[in-house]
This record gives structure tokens, C-alpha cells and sequence, in this order.
């Protein structure tokens, strides 16, 4: 497939999976806000603007900036409207390529937003966060009951799966770096939408190592970093594919390929306490690779370039 | 209550669906029954659904650079079986005459030697490319797709207004058109018997394939866009996705040893037919203009060379130039020694200085249109324009006579159409799309029927924020004796005789025991509740909650 196509779906794939993982962290927040006596709100949103990227000083941090930014700033593309509007011009690029179906369902999205927005200024945000959530579902629905399982949609759920190594990562990070002004563990996991499989699994008693466990760990649980990494893993090896030949004996085909797997082997293989122990380096060590792992699926599939290789400089 | 069509005015010029007040045309009468008993308010609810789906669907047009659907007008436009086999035929032969010319222009030329046409007149044409001489397509075929705009006149005779050789757009609005109609006022095409749009994108995919050079199997075609910021983006990604190609940018080709060739994930993909919707001055930066950043370079002499088919052909617009517009009667006669189907309308070339003076004053009845415009730029209708603008126009035309044709002003046909919940009179013309395979000219059944939505308007391009309407041919019942169609290997049909006499049911899933488990539990709801309440409180008085918590000590451990 084209070059700018693929390009354009991993980024579907990246900005839907950033809108829905968004919205799930603001519905949280604002309403630990209001649920929760003893909260320095000034704080929280400060802790909070700073994880998603976009620092702000602690004394101009409040709801309304957190929305702002992260909600409605319809020029970058990490709040929700910004997300989701870059998601519906990629797809207007590719809209040979996506089900008209998948095409329409952005379209629609992108069309309520100025709707949505207002309401959420008039009856409080949460049915701007329902309304996103419900949206991303649909766009991955359907593209799970109408897209081939060709390239197409191995570069969609790449850019899922990346994107959601690194919301969790970003999701745990604030349990771990923010100390007091912390967000408790239940909060944590039901902004990433794992507090009810974690209840089932663990049947209960939410204790800080097995929910850092669950997050990063858990195999089955589909928005964990391990299952997401699994996943980004077999989509990197299936695009690979048709790169290994006969002969090819060592390693794998691609610099993407190497960089989510030794992620992943690192979970897999490392003890657990040996991870949580020194969780703040490990998280950050995520989201550098999924950045990295994101640079390097540009370089080997979306740019005309021979495949770059890095040789450390003063060897010997 | 009124009824739709009551008070309907009918004013000087030939109105599609009605001869008299209430006196529905023959093709029109079983849509004229149907929609008559309707109110203003049902239709404009139907209309607003309609609109709606266009959004939803992203059925755009980008106007003034911006994005806008596209208006559909909710009352379809009804061609007769009769009349749309003339206009058939006089799109075919229009497009035989002219590609029959343009392999001329561009090979010996013999029309200029016969002096039917002037070569000054080709020469003279901003679209005439040296380059394409001598540049010989391999099915012989220059006019892949064409669109022939027809409007009909006082008298209610078709003429034809323009050609359109290089790149027609509209076709993609006749299919979501017909789709969007059908799932809107479905029971209307019960009524009739409508001939399908669907197969265009078949057809053209197949026109393409067969243009493919000489000795490639399986072609690979793809569709050349200038991106998604050109006002056509929506049919152009909508033609690629029902012909299962790719959609290209400029960006994504790449010229090199005089092949085209595709920037995929797989490296670089080899292509035999380009389907472009880039002007001529834009696809190729080594031979037109050198600033295009949108067109692919090298790709003329790849053409040149053999190894890769542009449709439509590069240098097509000399042939719909509207100054040899005139002459194309005169080239369906050389050519084809036929008389034309399809009249031209009225139009003055000036190029003899008795026409140019004659046209400068009386400018005020006439239209002036720039001979090689499109979109509806540039035109002056003069019986509507003010005093400046002829003043500046006749400057203009002064200056430059070969610039400008001269044509009677034409009281387009009008249509009915829903204005704010109220069906009022609007101009349309009819775009007919036709798609040239080398063995045949295909014309689309219907085209797309373009209506100026203010009132009195009488120029519809969709570039003047024109809207459109559905087209439908009716085709009159199968004849009894039908030849039998070819034997077609590669369907497959079957019968109902074919079917098993008892298709298997459906798997029920398991077996419900809930109703069972409901009752007990219900009955130890009330059995509870027996207990809990005081005697002489019924327990039917305080509905049991069928889930009810209490008595967890029941449960067992």
C-alpha cells in the first residue's frame, strides 16, 4: 500500500486511541475534583498537565485550564478535539483505503464536536467524555468487523497499540511521581478503564503493587503495557514479513520490531519486584520507546529511505 | 390541505415536468401522482434527512476553499425512454467526432489541410501542448471520460453548451445522488423503473484497464489527485475506492528510466494507467509549468515512451475550447458524415471585424463567455449585468477577440425544486458522462442534472455553489422477445429451485432455565418477605425486587 496512506492510518490509529485514553483520564479527574474533600485542585491539575505533556505553572493550574487544554484546544494534537480533528483529516486523505463506513463514523464525530463542546460548557463535561469513549469504540468496532486483516489494518492497530503503551505508562507515572497529590490506585485503574477486571482478577482489595502489576504486567487485560507491546510486536512482525528471507538467521527484520520487543522481553523476563523497585525509570523507559519504536516505523514504512544504521561512535 | 404542486408557476421557458398548470409530462406522471399528495412540511422533513445523510457522509464540494455538502434537491428530474436515447446517441457521436479530431490535431492533421478547421485556431489555444504531438494512445483512445452539457431550450429541444474533454467532475454526486434519494423516498422508486448509476465506477475501471499498454496482463491503474484541498477530492476518493484503486498523489509517484512507478511500504510498485484530475499545466513540471509541486516529473515522456497511459490524453482542451466549440457540428459531418444529433447552441465566433462590432453593441443581449474558462468564470451574461461591467467587458473583448465567443442568451429549462418548504421553478442543465473503452462509447443513464438554487439564476455550475438533482431514465418494460444475453462463464446463477426444500434452522442457543430459576427465586422473595412483613400486609402490596440483597444469610457460604 502507499506510503502516505499507511502513514495516515497509524496516526488514525494513534489519535482515536489518544482521544479515547484522554477522555478517560479527564472523566477521572474532574470527577475526583468534585467527589473528593481534601484534594489541592491546583495541584492535581498542575500534576496532571505536566504528565500529558503540556507543563503549566502550579499556580495558574486549574479545571478550567485542564479543559482547555486538553479537551478543547482544537490546534494541538494532544487534547481530544484536536486529536480527533487530526484523525478525521488523515482520514480524509485516506478514504479510498478506510470503510466508508470508518470514514463516516469520524466524520460524524468530527461534526459534533462544536455541539458537544457547548453542551459540555452548559451541563458539565462527562458527556463529552461518554460521547468520545463511545466514538473511539465505534471506530475500532468498526474496523474490526470491516477492514481486511491486510496491511491496512496491521498499521491502524500499530498505531493503537503504541499509543496505548504510552498512556498507560503516562496513566501510572502520575501514581508514582505525584506523592501526595497522587490520584489513589482505584482512580488509577478505572482511568484506564481496567478497575472492574482488576476487581474480578483480584478479587477486591486494591493494593498499590498488584494494581502497578496489573497495568504493566497482565497478560489478558487488553490495555495493559505488556498486552499492548505484545500486540504492536505482532503487528511490526506481520508488516515484516515479507523481509524475511531465507538466510536471514539473526534477529529481526526491523529497528521497530527490535525496539518494541526488547520492551517487552524486559517485562516478560524481568522480576516483578525487580520492575516496580525502580518503576519511575521503567516508566519512562516506555514511553521513550514508544516513541522511538513510533520514529522507526516512520523511517522504515512511511519515508523513501534505505533503512538507517546507527553505529555508536568511539568503538575501541 | 394543499397540495405539493398547487400554484406552481410556470413562466416563459419549458418547464421539465409540467406542460399546463397540474399537467404533468408523460415521463413525470407517476412521480407527479406520488408526490403531489405530500405537504410542504413532510417533503422538507424528507429534505433535512437527506441533507443530513450528505453530511454525515461527507459529500462535499469545496467552495471558495471551503468545505460544503453539496445541495441535493429532493424532487428527481425524469428523462423519458425516447429522449434519452436521442441524447445517447448525440453524446456518442459527439465524442466519435472529437476524438476522431483530436487523433488529427495531434497526427497529420488533415482537417487543416481540408481547411474545415483553421489551424490558427489550435494553435491559438491555451491548451494545446506540442508535447502530445506524435503521442499516439494504445487503444487509440484520448477521451476516456467526457461530459457533453446539454440545457434545453424554449422550444424544449436539447442543444449542447460545452464540452468537456479533460477532467469532468459531478459523476461521483450521481451515484451518492441515487443512493441517498433511494433510501430516502424508497417508495417512489417502486413506482418506476429507474436505470441504475451504480455501474460507472465497473465501467471506467474496465475503460482504463483496456487503455493499458501493449503486453501488460493485469494493469495496475490508480487515480492521480492534485490532494484532498481540491474542490473534486470527494470523487476523486470516492471513484478510487469503488474501482478498487489506489488514490496518488504527486508526491507518491516516481519517475525514473521513463517508468511510473509508486512509493509503497513494499518499496516501489510499477503503474500502467494513470487516471489523473490534474490539468495539463500541473501533471508534469518538465514540460508544463516548472513550479507544479503537485504533478509527478518525467511522467509525459514515460507516456512518450510507451510505458504508461494518462487518460484522459495530455492536449485534450483544444477540443473543448468553446471557440472550436463552433466548428464541432462541421467535424461530426468531416468526420463521420453524419448531420448532429444534438444541436450547439447559438453561438458567434469573432473572428470576422463585422461580428466583433456587431457583438460590442449589442453586448447587453448576449452572453460573453472567455473560450477557455470553466467552472462558470468569467462569464457575463448581459442582459443581467450592470453598466460597469459591460464597459470593462467590452474593453476586454477589444483587445483580445479570439479570447471570447458570443452566445443568445438561452432560457434554460426550469425544474420543480424545494425552496424553504415550498416547490418553486429553478434552472437546471443536464451534464451527461460518457466513458470511451476503444470499442464503444458508454454513456452513463441520467448524468448529473445541475440546478441554480437562486432565483432567477441561470449560470448552475457547482462551482457557483450550484445544487443538484437526481436523474432518472426511465426505461420502458423489457421487450418480450429480448435477445438472449451471452453466456457469461464466469457467473454463477441459481434458482429458488436450487434451494434445499427445508433450509436448516437457526441455532436457538441454549436452552432458557431462567424461567424456572425466576420463579423460585421470586418465591423465596416472597417467602422472605412473608416473614419480614407484619401480618395483615400483603406482600403483593410492595412489589418483591426480583434481586433483592436482603437474606444474604440464605446464600450459601
Amino acid at each position: 500500500m502507499l506510503s502516505r496512506i499507511a502513514e495516515s492510518l497509524f496516526w488514525i490509529g494513534r489519535y482515536v486511541e489518544r482521544a479515547d485514553d484522554t477522555a478517560r483520564i479527564l472523566d477521572v479527574h474532574t470527577q475526583r475534583l468534585v467527589e473528593d474533600p481534601w484534594i489541592d485542585e491546583q495541584r492535581a491539575c498542575a500534576n496532571l498537565l505536566a504528565l500529558m505533556g503540556s507543563p503549566c505553572p502550579e499556580n495558574e493550574a486549574d479545571t478550567e485550564r485542564v479543559l482547555a487544554t486538553l479537551a478543547f484546544d482544537r490546534s494541538s494534537p494532544s487534547s481530544i478535539t484536536g486529536a480527533l480533528s487530526a484523525a478525521r483529516e488523515n482520514a480524509r486523505g485516506a478514504r479510498e483505503v478506510l470503510s466508508a463506513e470508518i470514514w463516516e463514523s469520524l466524520n460524524v464525530t468530527h461534526n459534533a464536536l462544536p455541539q458537544q463542546r457547548t453542551m459540555a460548557r452548559r451541563y458539565g463535561p462527562h458527556s463529552l467524555f461518554r460521547f468520545v469513549r463511545e466514538r473511539s469504540a465505534m471506530v475500532f468496532g468498526l474496523a474490526d468487523a470491516t477492514m481486511s486483516r491486510d496491511e491496512s489494518w496491521l498499521f491502524l492497530i500499530l498505531g493503537r497499540s503504541l499509543e496505548r503503551v504510552d498512556m498507560t505508562a503516562r496513566m501510572l507515572s502520575t501514581r508514582v511521581l505525584a506523592g501526595d497529590a497522587a490520584p489513589s490506585w482505584t482512580l488509577v485503574l478505572r482511568s484506564t478503564g481496567a478497575y472492574e477486571p482488576y476487581l474480578r482478577t483480584y478479587r477486591g482489595a486494591v493494593n498499590s503493587s498488584r494494581a502497578a502489576e496489573f497495568l504493566l504486567l497482565d497478560r489478558l487485560f487488553p490495555r495493559s503495557v505488556f498486552a499492548a507491546l505484545e500486540q504492536a510486536e505482532g503487528c511490526l512482525a506481520e508488516l515484516e514479513r515479507a523481509n524475511v528471507r531465507e538466510g536471514h538467521r539473526i534477529g529481526v527484520a526491523g529497528e521497530a520490531h527490535r525496539i518494541v520487543g526488547r520492551a517487552r522481553t524486559m517485562l516478560e523476563f524481568m522480576q516483578t519486584d525487580e520492575i516496580l523497585a525502580r518503576l519511575p525509570t521503567r516508566l519512562d523507559e516506555l514511553q521513550r520507546t514508544c516513541s522511538l519504536a513510533s520514529e522507526a516505523v516512520t523511517n522504515r514504512f512511511f519515508t523513501e529511505q534505505a533503512p538507517q544504521i546507527w553505529v555508536p561512535e568511539g568503538v575501541g | 390541505m394543499a397540495d405539493l404542486f398547487d400554484g406552481y408557476p410556470l413562466g416563459q421557458q419549458w418547464d421539465e415536468m409540467f406542460s399546463a398548470p397540474a399537467q404533468p409530462r408523460p415521463p413525470y406522471t407517476g412521480l407527479f401522482s406520488s408526490l403531489q399528495p405530500m405537504s410542504g412540511e413532510e417533503l422538507a422533513a424528507r429534505a433535512d434527512v437527506l441533507s443530513q445523510t450528505y453530511r454525515d457522509a461527507g459529500v462535499t464540494f469545496a467552495h471558495a476553499g471551503e468545505e460544503q455538502p453539496f445541495p441535493l434537491d429532493i424532487v428527481p428530474r425524469v428523462i423519458g425512454h425516447e429522449e434519452w436515447s436521442l441524447i445517447e446517441r448525440g453524446v456518442k457521436q459527439r465524442v466519435h467526432a472529437l476524438e476522431a479530431f483530436l487523433a488529427d490535431v495531434y497526427g497529420a492533421g488533415q482537417v487543416f489541410a481540408d481547411r474545415v478547421v483553421p489551424r490558427g485556431v489550435v494553435t491559438t489555444s491555451a491548451h494545446f501542448h506540442r508535447a502530445a504531438h506524435g503521442l499516439v494512445p494504445p487503444n487509440g483512445v484520448r477521451v476516456h471520460v467526457s461530459g457533453i452539457d446539454l440545457v434545453r431550450d424554449e422550444a424544449g429541444d436539447f442543444r449542447v453548451l460545452e464540452d468537456n474533454l479533460r477532467s469532468p467532475s459531478g459523476v461521483s454526486y450521481v451515484i451518492t445522488n441515487r443512493a441517498a434519494m433511494s433510501q430516502v423516498l424508497p417508495e417512489l422508486f417502486g413506482d418506476h423503473r429507474v436505470q441504475p448509476v451504480s455501474d460507472y465506477p465497473s465501467r471506467l475501471l474496465a475503460a482504463l484497464k483496456a487503455s493499458a499498454p501493449t503486453g501488460i496482463a493485469d494493469p495496475t491503474v490508480v487515480l492521480l489527485t492534485p490532494g484532498v484541498y481540491n474542490s473534486a477530492y470527494f470523487e476523486h476518493a470516492l471513484l478510487a475506492r469503488q474501482m478498487g484503486v489506489e488514490l496518488v498523489e504527486g508526491r507518491d509517484l516516481v519517475c525514473s528510466g521513463g517508468q511510473v512507478s509508486m512509493r509503497t511500504t513494499d518499496g516501489q510498485q510499477r503503474v500502467d494507467v494513470i487516471y489523473r484530475r490534474i490539468d495539463d499545466d500541473f501533471l508534469d513540471p518538465v514540460h508544463f509549468r516548472s513550479d507544479s509541486v503537485i504533478g509527478c516529473a518525467g511522467v509525459l515522456n514515460a507516456a512518450r515512451a510507451g510505458r504508461v497511459t494518462i487518460a484522459n490524453a495530455v492536449g485534450n482542451g483544444v477540443a473543448d475550447d468553446k471557440l472550436l466549440f463552433t466548428w464541432v457540428p462541421d467535424l461530426i459531418r468531416y468526420y463521420l458524415a453524419e448531420e448532429p444529433v444534438l444541436a450547439n447552441a447559438d453561438t458567434y465566433r469573432l473572428d470576422e471585424p463585422d461580428t466583433v462590432e456587431w457583438v460590442l453593441s449589442s453586448l447587453d443581449q448576449l452572453v460573453l463567455k472567455p473560450v477557455d474558462g470553466s467552472g462558470g468564470k468569467g462569464i457575463v451574461i448581459g442582459p443581467r449585468a450592470d453598466q460597469r461591467t459591460l464597459e470593462e467587458l467590452a474593453v476586454k473583448v477589444r483587445a483580445s477577440p479570439r479570447d471570447w465567443i458570443a452566445q443568445k442568451p438561452i432560457g434554460l429549462s426550469t425544474s420543480p425544486t424545494l425552496i424553504n418548504g415550498r416547490i418553486a421553478p429553478r434552472h437546471v442543465d443536464l451534464r451527461p458522462f460518457a466513458v470511451n473503452d476503444g470499442n464503444d462509447v458508454w454513456v452513463l443513464p441520467g448524468g448529473l442534472t445541475r440546478v441554480a438554487l437562486p432565483e432567477g439564476e441561470l449560470v448552475v455550475n457547482s462551482s457557483q455553489g450550484g445544487g443538484s438533482k437526481d436523474t432518472w431514465v426511465i426505461t420502458p418494460p423489457r421487450p418480450a422477445a429480448e435477445p438472449v444475453p451471452e453466456q457469461d462463464v464466469t457467473r454463477i446463477e441459481f434458482t429458488t429451485a436450487d434451494l434445499p426444500a427445508e433450509p436448516p434452522a437457526q441455532d436457538p442457543g441454549p436452552g432458557n432455565d431462567n424461567a424456572l430459576a425466576q420463579s423460585q427465586q421470586q418465591q423465596q422473595q416472597n417467602a422472605k418477605m412473608a416473614i419480614l412483613a407484619p401480618p395483615g400486609e400483603s406482600a403483593a402490596g410492595t412489589q418483591p425486587r426480583q434481586n433483592g440483597h436482603f437474606g444474604e444469610e440464605g446464600a450459601p457460604c
